[in-house]
């Protein structure tokens, strides 16, 4: 019998969430995120889509620590998360965030090595996760001999590492290219499946949401809330192929109906005089 | 060796050797300059007589000792200058002027201070060379990504963690620029202050053989001093190009 996410135990609780950020010298306070409510079940892969400056990475710095929320509270297994990244939260940034200075295999054994796991659990460790990203043949290579996908390949091998139980991505393909995109979401996928972590990514690419995601919550211009949160009821096996199917347009097609309004907000347009003309 | 290093020392070599053929053929007063192979033969046999051996000492010496303080208190001073945002806005405009101003004016009034004895000339040497390390101290720490700090809160690394693991290796480029600096400033303002006034070293001793008329002396000392400074500077520009080929890919 398979459990619907919805059955799943909750893992990570968003309740009341804001994030003002006070002024700053002639700068007036600016309302970034909320307040946000949402739930996220063991094993779920959710999306976030908004438009940009909504305040997308503001909640994902809120979920996995680095920033203390203004008001509300947020809780990963039970313990509340306040600006501190407690153990087994794993965040991958859309900024290359490999180090150049050291090998492939040293960058993705970087956090074990740090934590004092035995080298032996390290070395297993790291060539099981470079193996599964695609990188055994790179693991004497510098960050700088390889291509932009492959470098965030290797971050992501570097979180990897550390069996995060909550996984969160910061765009982490804005940089590449579409195809390339369609296949870095193929091993997102792989990933996911075979760490059985909890997923949340941040994403501006209507297509990544809807081909990824078990849900996609939909955000508002700033500051942002969730104004949809769609189920797309994709099978946990999937990969990149779904694109073909009729269920994707709709879904994309229906979180663009959603997003429209709010993309032209973000952009200072008048959608209601626009929508008229 | 690459294509481009054959070529540069064929272009040194054929500079040499023009060089020479111009003072063999008399093209050149003999009085005046003496030819290149002259200048080698006269430095193998000084050095060979062990004549110069303590000026090689005091003068690398204390060149070795201006580029420690000047890297060492260049470091550690703009670390404080890059964490203290409003002395950093203050100083700024002064460290933009500072080579303009010839510090080899205060010689005299460190000379009177501390008298003939090496410390103003490493004065001098820290004065000309410390802005150099300071200034890319701070671009190397200005140029640390973002990104980093937030990866280093992921993995819970302390202040002093992030510093040494992750802050020090991604300015570590910068950094390097400023010890080469540091060093070049360094040989340069040594060797000068030696010739103003110093009893001793290498500088010294050039002036002396130039006031003796001494011209094989003179240029043996002179070839030696270029040899040093040159094999130097290539060390550290292997070592540069070697690491920045990791980093970047063999990408400007």
């Amino acid at each position: 019998m398979t459990i619907s996410p919805s059955q799943r135990e909750v893992h990570v609780q968003v309740a009341g969430v804001t994030r003002i950020y006070p002024a700053a010298g002639d700068h007036p306070p600016v309302h970034a995120l909320g307040p946000v409510d949402l739930t996220l079940r063991k094993g779920e892969f959710f999306a976030v889509i908004g438009p940009s400056g909504c305040g997308k990475s503001t909640l994902l710095e809120v979920l996995a620590g680095l920033q203390k929320p203004t008001a509300g509270r947020v809780t990963f297994e039970g313990q509340l998360v306040s600006g501190t990244v407690p153990e087994g939260i794993g965040v991958v940034f859309q900024e290359d965030a490999s180090f150049p200075w050291l090998t492939v295999w040293d960058n993705a054994a970087f956090g074990l090595r740090r934590n004092g796991v035995k080298e032996a659990e390290v070395r297993r460790r790291v060539d099981d996760a470079l193996s599964f990203m695609g990188l055994k043949d790179f693991t004497r290579a510098y960050p700088s001999h390889l291509s932009g996908g492959m470098r965030q390949r290797v971050c992501i091998a570097r979180t990897l590492v550390l069996q995060p139980r909550f996984i969160l991505l910061d765009e982490p393909f804005g940089a590449l290219d579409a195809q390339t995109r369609l296949l870095m979401g193929d091993e997102m996928l792989r990933l996911w499946r075979r760490t059985g972590a909890t997923v949340l990514l941040i994403t501006h690419a209507l297509d990544e949401a809807a081909m990824l995601a078990d849900r996609v919550g939909a955000m508002s211009a700033r500051p942002g809330r969730f104004i949809e949160i769609i189920d797309t009821g994709w099978p946990r096996e999937r990969d990149s192929g779904i694109v073909a199917e009729a269920a994707f347009g709709e879904i994309t097609g229906r979180l663009w109906e959603r997003l429209r309004g709010e993309s032209m907000k973000a952009l200072g347009y008048d959608a209601a005089a626009m929508a008229a003309e | 060796m690459t294509r481009i290093g054959l070529i540069r020392l064929a272009v040194i070599a054929a500079l040499i050797g023009g060089f020479e053929l111009a003072c063999r053929a008399g093209l050149v007063n003999h009085r005046i300059v003496i030819p290149p192979s002259e200048m080698a033969g006269a430095l193998a046999a000084l050095l060979a007589s062990g004549a110069i051996n303590s000026d090689i000492e005091r003068t690398l010496g204390v060149v070795a000792v201006v580029i420690a303080l000047s890297v060492t208190f260049g470091f550690a001073a703009g670390i404080a200058i890059h964490a203290l945002p409003r002395l950093r806005e203050a100083l700024e405009p002064l460290f933009a002027t500072y080579y303009a101003v010839p510090i080899f004016i205060f010689y005299p009034v460190l000379i009177a201070i501390f008298g003939l004895s090496p410390i103003p000339i490493v004065l001098i040497g820290v004065a000309t060379a410390i802005v150099a390390m300071i200034i890319a101290t701070i671009n190397g720490l200005d140029r640390i990504p973002r990104v980093l700090s937030k990866v280093a809160r992921v993995h819970r690394l302390g202040r002093i963690a992030t510093a040494v693991r992750l802050q020090l290796p991604a300015a570590a480029p910068y950094l390097f620029t400023g010890v080469k600096l540091s060093v070049s400033y360094g040989f340069i303002a040594v060797i000068a202050a030696e010739f103003i006034l110093s009893p001793a070293g290498l500088g010294r001793d050039i002036s002396d053989a130039y006031t003796d008329f001494n011209n094989r002396r003179m240029y043996a000392l002179i070839l030696f001093l270029l040899i040093i400074a040159t094999v130097v500077n290539t060390a550290l520009h292997a070592l540069d190009t070697r690491w920045s080929e990791r980093r970047t890919g063999g990408r400007p």
